[in-house]
């Protein structure tokens, strides 16, 4: 069931991936289709090992497919030359990840500045930047810490702080609230959404976690390697 | 990304320290084996440049400056009577025992200069005047002499010893460049030294010359070469020539080769595999980044940056290490070690290139790294 007033920011269609050869192969993706529009907030759920990273890691273009096709922002990712599609994906995409994946040497400041560095924005310009995206997951008064002086909640915030200060417009997101206590979750679940609602952007979450449910707009079930049912989410207290 | 780079480098300190550690020690390893073989080879020639003369006139089947083959008496003449020469002047070079008042003997070179212009001397004396050997039965012995004799309470300015059941009296020391034998060196008149010497037939050891000022050394040489049918050499050549006979003729060559090249070898390996190590252990950071948005080139810049901060580093203070070594070892004159601008040049070369090799087998493989491997 798609909301067809919005435009289609991601467009998958047949995804098919398999990883190994011969009898140890197993086909992880078998057919997926599924659209991400602007302006939402889709969550991926499904049983672990079912897929969802892989489908994640598809949609990023880091990660070859068999088969199928995947167009974002209206680009076919596969007609992109690899040295492109990096760059895209630079300009494009945020990631959050399930690991937190801070580089420790940097601050926190510094490892929110890193997209910006990539695109080579000016190092005070880019870290003005950084502290002020800090501030906004409230962490304004840890940007000088490393990495290995904050909590694991925090460094998901640093995570997800460097993955919003590029302003991408696809947002990706591999279960960004398991490291957070329920309250901190919570809070960087308004904040995706807040992003997921502007109108020219969207975020895609995987999550196992009932308690951020009701933060999506749709609900995407992946079992078995398909995509079983596109469920629209009651918004409690919304108009 | 250049400011990353260094980031990651040196922030977490361990890790760098143990990077540089190992390229450190490589380059100490090669340095100093290196200046060791070089100082080994400056010593096998020690009896040339310890001289100090531009051209050396030789038997023309001469071999190394060690191995004296006499030639006749009238050559210094002959020397003396081709076009452009300066000054030529006999030097008497040969083995003789010596015989201490407590009854030892030692092996000893016996090195006779000419008497009117001493041509040949050491440029520095440590004890008594060089001028002294002049007086009857003097000899100048050099500093390796009097170590190897017995030290300053055995031999010194002043003690009497035997040549030949023929007396000699200390009255200088001099400063010389160790030898590879280390044999110690007598010096005296070429005409004392020929009376020392048990009656050969021939007593002339070599023909030491200068060419005139505006006359190409090279042209002299070869018009001696042609007129008197002998050897002629400059000091270099010859040096070469000593050196490379050793290196053929004496297990040193192979033995200390094999050793410096292992130690190359080695050395070198270290350092790579440091380095290769350093950016295996970051592959996930490099993912990330690569997920992020950073191009492979951008990597492959960031990981040169590294490598070539590292390894300079290393290279600087390898060198330095080694240098103190060098020093504390060789300041004493004690162990051969030299260390030349060749020999640091190609360190750094072979170390940059080492550097480069394995920064792009790290660039390659994270080129083919699938960044999808920072999701799981
Ligand atoms: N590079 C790979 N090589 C081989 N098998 C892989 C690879 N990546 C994923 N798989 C397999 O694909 C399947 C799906 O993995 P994936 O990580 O996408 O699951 P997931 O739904 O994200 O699970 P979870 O909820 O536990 O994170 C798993 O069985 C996994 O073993
Ligand atoms: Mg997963």
């Amino acid at each position: 069931m798609n909301d067809d007033t919005q435009p289609a920011a991601v467009r998958a269609r047949g995804i098919v991936k398999s990883f190994g050869a011969g009898d140890t192969q197993v086909t992880v993706l078998k057919g997926i289709d599924l659209d991400i529009h602007l302006g939402e907030l889709l969550l991926l759920v499904g049983e672990s090992g079912g897929g969802k990273t892989t489908l994640l890691s598809a949609i990023a273009g880091i990660l070859d497919i068999d088969d199928g096709d995947i167009d974002v922002l209206g680009v076919p990712l596969s007609a992109l030359p690899p040295g492109k599609r990096t760059r895209f994906r630079g300009q494009t995409m945020g990631f959050i990840y399930q690991q937190f994946n801070l580089l420790p040497a940097l601050t926190a400041a510094e490892n929110v500045a890193v997209p910006l560095f990539i695109q080579k924005i000016g190092r005070p310009e880019a870290l003005r930047r950084a502290r002020a995206m800090l501030d906004r997951v409230g962490l304004g008064d840890r940007v000088d810490f490393l990495p290995r002086n904050l909590s694991g909640g925090q460094q998901q915030r640093v995570a997800i702080a460097r993955a919003l200060v590029n302003e991408p417009r696809l947002l990706i997101c591999d279960e960004p609230t398991t490291a957070l206590d329920g309250p901190n979750g919570q809070k960087i679940m308004e904040l995706l959404r807040e992003v997921g609602r502007s109108p020219d952007r969207c975020v895609i979450v995987v999550t196992h976690d009932s308690r951020i449910f009701h933060f999506g707009d749709r609900m995407a079930n992946l079992t078995d390697g398909r995509i079983t049912n596109i469920e629209r989410i009651q918004q409690e207290g919304t108009v | 990304m250049n400011y990353v780079a260094l980031k990651m480098l040196f922030g977490d300190r361990a890790k760098y320290l143990m990077l540089l550690c190992g390229l450190t020690f490589a380059v100490m390893l090669i340095v100093q084996q290196g200046a060791i073989f070089w100082g080994l080879m400056m010593w096998s020639q020690a009896s040339i440049s310890n001289l100090n003369v531009p051209i050396w006139i030789t038997d023309p089947g001469i071999a190394q400056v060690d191995e004296v083959k006499p030639l006749a008496d009238t050559a210094v003449d002959r020397v003396r009577s081709v076009d452009g020469v300066e000054w030529a002047v006999p030097l008497y070079k040969g083995l003789l025992r010596a015989r201490l008042a407590n009854g030892e003997y030692h092996q000893i070179t016996l090195t006779g200069l000419e008497s009117a212009t001493l041509i040949g001397r050491p440029a520095e004396v440590l004890e008594g005047r060089f001028e002294d050997i002049l007086q009857p039965d003097a000899v100048v012995i050099d500093q390796w002499a009097m170590e190897r004799m017995g030290g300053p309470t055995v031999i010194t300015v002043g003690t009497i010893f035997e040549l030949n059941d023929k007396l000699a009296r200390v009255v200088a020391i001099a400063k010389t460049q160790k030898s590879f034998t280390n044999i110690p060196v007598v010096y005296t008149t070429y005409e004392r030294a020929v009376r020392y010497v048990p009656r050969e037939r021939r007593t002339l050891s070599y023909v030491l010359a200068k060419a005139k000022d505006d006359v190409p050394a090279a042209d002299v040489i070869q018009r001696i070469r042609t007129q008197t049918g002998l050897g002629a050499f400059t000091e270099e050549d010859f040096g070469w020539k000593t050196i490379l006979w050793v290196l053929k003729n004496t297990g040193i060559g192979i033995n200390f080769g094999t050793t410096i090249l292992l130690g190359f070898i080695v050395g070198m390996a270290i350092a790579g595999q440091t380095f290769y190590l350093f950016t295996v252990e970051n592959l996930r950071q490099f993912g990330a980044l690569k997920a992020m948005g950073a191009s492979t080139c951008t990597l492959a810049r960031m990981i040169l940056l590294q490598a070539f901060t590292v390894g300079l580093t290393g290279y600087g203070v390898g060198i330095g290490l080694a240098t103190v070594f060098g020093y504390l070892t060789a300041s004493g004159g004690g162990l051969p070690f030299v260390e030349t601008w060749q020999l640091l040049l190609l360190v750094l070369v072979a170390l940059l290139v080492i550097c480069t090799f394995s920064a792009l087998i790290s660039i390659i493989k994270l080129a083919r790294l699938e960044p999808a491997i920072v999701f799981r």
